[in-house]
């Protein structure tokens, strides 16, 4: 009997020293999480970890930032918009951990009226490298050379399809290869405004169609005059934010959306906008891109996922700033939420009122215009081999791609995305029965009957004798008893037994 | 009772009866009047085809292919499964007789309960085969799967419809009406019911409350 108790206190004194070493391995703080098929919340590792936060006196400032809201990351340069000071910093990161000051911008020189900049409030350089500044509050975008010489400048569009009576405050920008400029306006919710490289007003891109059910006609039809005038009228979205990614695609996102059109996925609070104008995000996820799917009041905050920066990466993951509770979102090539890490706090990796996101390389930085700071992110030994398992995928690399999937699952069994890369792997691999079972723990129909179409394929291949044995058995042996009993039926009735008795 | 047990033709006759709802699921007017008339038919087969029928839901949860059937196991709860057949049935019964009964209904409440049964015979028929379908199929196949399940439904919920029809003698417009009838009776029963739970709850409430203010002021 003692033994026994023994034995079952040293069992468990050694599964405790089990669960407190994988404890340390995957610290649970609930800081970075993603959700399951089911939609259930899954606390993972943490991807992303923060290197340091940066603030005035850490940058060697003269005066404090200022509701900042503007970045751009070119290189290992980066473009800070010091919105309230009236200024553009120039950083640049000389080492992992240190990002140094190179140069303030405050004044341009060169043939142009106001030299002086009021509420800039993002900034952009072009491939050829020309500095752009959405210079707000002088209702302009500015086209600058490196040394802050005045180029030429983006004003308010002379067209009928701007309203005029409206005052141009351009708040974000981008710029494509040919130099054209992408501008969000406040107040203008037809979507981007486009102009040429020339300067000249070239209209909007990217607006939601308007659309609108028959319930909605019956409606206005029923209504009179008033309540007409009353009624919400049908508008596009207006941005919040814009991002060129590598291949010339606009990622567009906003914070303009109803509970009720996230709900119902109507709302597409991020959009990746072509040449067109068309919204060409992929969403294969079993989730709409929307951030948070539960929106419980905490902390002081309530309602969805507000959308107020994006930034893509060249492996086509994408990263989504949730003004509203301080989280960033992790989105992958098919729309699949990768993770989501972050907060509302003071204490570093969250934040007061994030602003701005970019990324350099992997890193992420994100600028506070309430903190005044910058902080920077890097991935953690998790967060790489995600990124690995996905490049590696991209490039076709299967079975590399396999064993960082295997890696990120020892290091978070609760990770959907592990189980069908893996899967997916072991289907590039050819290795059908094993792809179909991980296909099938994670509730992946498609991928599954990719798998089994080919698992069964190879079984029938393989068996096509016993099967055809079967079907003629089947087939036959009815009919040989039928011939039987026929067969004893008759001996039975025969007339020379019938004569014996 | 149990003396019949130990004849072989107690056994011979539930074999038969059992036998028999397949003869009812193709030919329901005339099996559903036999069935009672003619006393083929025996409670004995009726809660078996009802066993089956159960057993055919919970193998369903269990060993369909997850491509059809996703189950959130941490809610699944196999009584309140089961009773998502049960109670349902046991309010149409009562509801079916109570009013027919009124209205020159020929059928009693034990004949209702083996009608409906028998009606039921489609459904364990099809699903059991239709759960090993499942697992040899993708999800280019699904729609065969979707369309036979659905068939085993149509098919059971018409023949009850007939069952009715026939044991209480009544025309197919007076069946159909009756039917509709029944869905708001059981509506009915299942208020009253949850009214009265929720009384029930509330007096003994109200009583442990007023237990618990005694130990207070001891």
């Amino acid at each position: 009997m003692k033994k026994i108790v023994k034995r079952i206190a040293v069992f468990a004194m050694s599964a405790v020293m089990l669960a407190g070493n994988t404890m340390t391995v995957s610290a649970d703080t609930g800081y970075t999480y993603g959700y399951d098929w089911w939609g259930d919340v899954q606390y993972s590792p943490d991807a992303y970890e923060t290197i340091d936060v940066y603030t005035a006196v850490d940058l060697g400032l003269d005066k404090k930032l200022s509701s900042p809201e503007g970045l751009y990351v070119a290189g290992d340069k980066i473009f800070l918009c010091d919105t309230g000071n009236n200024r553009i910093l120039e950083l640049q990161r000389t080492d992992v951990d240190t990002i140094e000051l190179v140069r303030t911008i405050d004044r341009i020189s060169g043939n142009v009226e106001k030299k002086e900049f009021a509420a800039p409030t993002d900034v952009a350089v072009s491939e050829d490298g020309f500095l752009y500044v959405a210079d707000r509050d002088n209702n302009r975008i500015l086209k600058l050379d490196m040394d802050a010489n005045y180029i030429m400048e983006f004003t308010k569009p002379v067209d009928a399809t701007f309203d005029q009576s409206l005052s141009f405050l351009p708040s974000k920008i981008t710029i494509d290869t040919a130099g054209r400029v992408y501008c969000v306006a406040t107040n203008v919710n037809k979507g981007l405004i486009k102009y040429e490289n020339d300067g000249t007003f070239s209209g909007f891109v990217g607006a939601t169609p308007v659309t609108y059910d028959f319930s909605d006609y019956i409606w206005k039809k029923l209504a009179t005059q008033e309540q007409r005038a009353q009624m919400e009228s049908f508008v596009p979205t207006e941005y919040d934010n814009v991002y060129m990614d590598y291949e010339g695609f606009i990622y567009a996102c906003t914070s303009k959306v109803t509970e009720e059109d996230l709900d119902s996925g109507a709302a597409n609070p991020v959009r990746r906008i072509n040449m067109m104008g068309n919204d060409i995000l992929v969403r294969n996820g079993e989730w709409f891109i929307v951030g948070d799917l539960y929106w419980g009041a905490g902390g002081g905050y309530e309602g969805p996922s507000l959308f107020t920066d994006v930034t893509t990466m060249e492996n086509d993951v994408y990263f989504c700033l949730d003004r509203n509770r301080g989280r960033i979102f992790a989105y992958d090539d098919q729309g699949r939420m990768l993770y989501c890490f972050g907060g509302n706090g003071n204490m570093d990796g969250y934040f007061k009122r994030p602003a701005a996101l970019e990324h350099m390389g992997h890193d992420l930085l994100v600028l506070d215009s309430l903190d005044n700071s910058l902080t920077l992110f890097t991935p953690t030994e998790y967060g790489k081999l995600i990124f690995d398992a996905i490049e590696q995928f991209q490039k076709g690399d299967y079975d590399a791609s396999g064993a960082s999937w295997q890696a990120v699952m020892d290091r978070n069994g609760n990770y959907d995305l592990a189980y069908i890369g893996i899967g997916r792997s072991l289907l590039g691999q050819e290795k059908y029965e094993e792809a179909k079972e991980y296909f099938e723990l994670k509730y992946d129909a498609d991928n599954y009957s990719k798998a089994f179409k080919q698992y069964r394929k190879e079984w029938v291949e393989e068996n096509i004798g016993v099967i055809f044995v079967l079907v003629f058995l089947c087939l036959c042996l009815p009919l040989a008893i039928g011939k039987l009993r026929a067969l004893k039926r008759e001996i039975d009735h025969a007339d020379i037994f019938q004569d014996e008795e | 009772m149990l003396a019949s047990l130990k004849k072989k033709e107690t056994y011979l006759h539930y074999i038969d009866t059992l036998k028999y709802s397949l003869y009812c699921i193709t030919h329901p007017l005339d099996g559903f009047w036999d069935l009672t008339h003619e006393k083929r038919g025996s409670i004995a087969a009726a809660n078996t085809i009802l066993i089956l029928t159960l057993l055919a839901r919970i193998f369903k949860l269990q060993y369909t292919s997850f491509i059809f059937n996703k189950v959130y196991w941490p809610e699944v709860n196999i009584f309140l499964y089961l009773a998502s057949v049960l109670f349902p049935l046991a309010l149409w019964c009562i509801g079916n007789w109570a009013l027919t009964t009124l209205f020159d209904g020929k059928g009693r409440l034990s004949q209702v309960y083996m009608a409906t049964c028998y009606g039921m015979t489609p459904y364990p028929l099809i699903q059991f085969p239709l759960i090993i379908f499942s697992n040899v199929v993708t999800v280019d196949e699904a729609e065969f799967y979707a369309m036979v399940s659905v068939i085993s439904l149509v098919w059971a919920a018409l023949l009850i419809l007939a069952a009715m029809s026939q044991i209480h003698e009544y025309k197919m417009s007076k069946t159909l009406l009756f039917t509709v009838a029944t869905g708001f009776a059981m509506l009915v029963m299942v208020f009253i019911l949850l009214l009265f739970f929720s009384m029930i709850s509330q007096g003994i409430a109200y009583f442990i409350s007023i237990g618990k203010e005694i130990l207070f002021r001891l």
